[in-house]
């Protein structure tokens, strides 16, 4: 496995029951190629949460994951509203979620923080008006 | 325990994953906020939710939870109940309310596990 293994996804707005399609995608991609279960958990988790925020958030986006022997990288691009105040967005329980969000089981403030928690780095280039890039890494 | 020790101690009825029961259960989580479940869940965990969309079998899935219990007799429809079966999960159903559920099953001897 010496080569870098590229996959994207379009992630679509407005449809929330159809956010987290494209992790458990790539959990199941994971699994094939033999990567640790604890990695796997750490990516599904990761990028589960950024699925969600760019659905509830961004009116979608795109996610790229490369998977390369020493790490696997997730970078979220959106062209949604941008993160005003990026200190706030990360501490648990700060949310911006309207509460029909609430309603449907996210919105507690948990996303950005646990995105982190999961993760060994994680880096937010954000441009209010223009979008919001998170790139994550787990390493393996 | 395993999950026919869940389900007996709940008096809890099997929705999918039958031939799953015996499956090993070592924590549990109850949350109908599926971030938290996703900061705080442990592995061979049962979730407890009285949340019913298709996001908690997503969320069940990424954690490699073992079951999820239905509580306050919640009824989850055909959609959830068809992704959980692609996905190999066992639901079950219960009356009894979250906090109880919670209760019989730590008295039982199941915990949350460490902060």
């Amino acid at each position: 496995m010496a080569d870098v293994i590229a996959l994207t996804y379009e992630i679509s707005p407005d449809d929330f029951t159809r956010a987290g399609e494209a992790s458990s995608d790539v959990k199941s991609k994971l699994k094939q190629v033999g990567v640790s279960p604890a990695a796997i958990r750490k990516v599904a988790i990761a990028m589960y949460e950024g699925e969600i925020n760019m659905v509830i958030h961004a009116e979608g986006g795109k996610i790229t994951v490369e998977i390369s022997p020493t790490e696997i990288k997730m970078i979220l691009a959106d062209k949604g509203p941008g993160i005003p105040d990026i200190d706030r967005a990360m501490q648990a329980g700060w949310s911006t979620a309207p509460d029909e969000v609430r309603s449907l089981g996210f919105g507690a403030g948990m996303g950005l923080p646990n995105m982190k928690k999961y993760t060994d780095e994680m880096n937010i280039e954000t441009t209010l008006g223009v979008g919001t890039t998170i790139t994550m890494i787990v390493k393996l | 325990m395993t999950v026919k020790d869940v389900m007996n101690v709940l008096g809890a009825r099997v929705l999918v994953g039958e031939e799953h029961l015996d499956r090993e259960v070592r924590s549990a989580c109850g949350s109908d906020m599926m971030s938290d479940v996703l900061a705080f869940s442990k592995d061979h965990s049962v979730l407890l939710t009285g949340l019913c969309n298709p996001q908690v079998i997503r969320t069940a899935e990424m954690l490699d939870i073992v079951c999820i219990i239905f509580v306050r007799g919640k009824k989850p429809d055909e959609t959830i109940l068809e992704m959980a079966k692609e996905r190999e999960l066992v639901v079950l159903e219960t009356g009894h309310r979250m906090f109880s559920s919670c209760g019989m099953l730590y008295a039982a001897g199941l915990h949350g596990g460490a902060i």
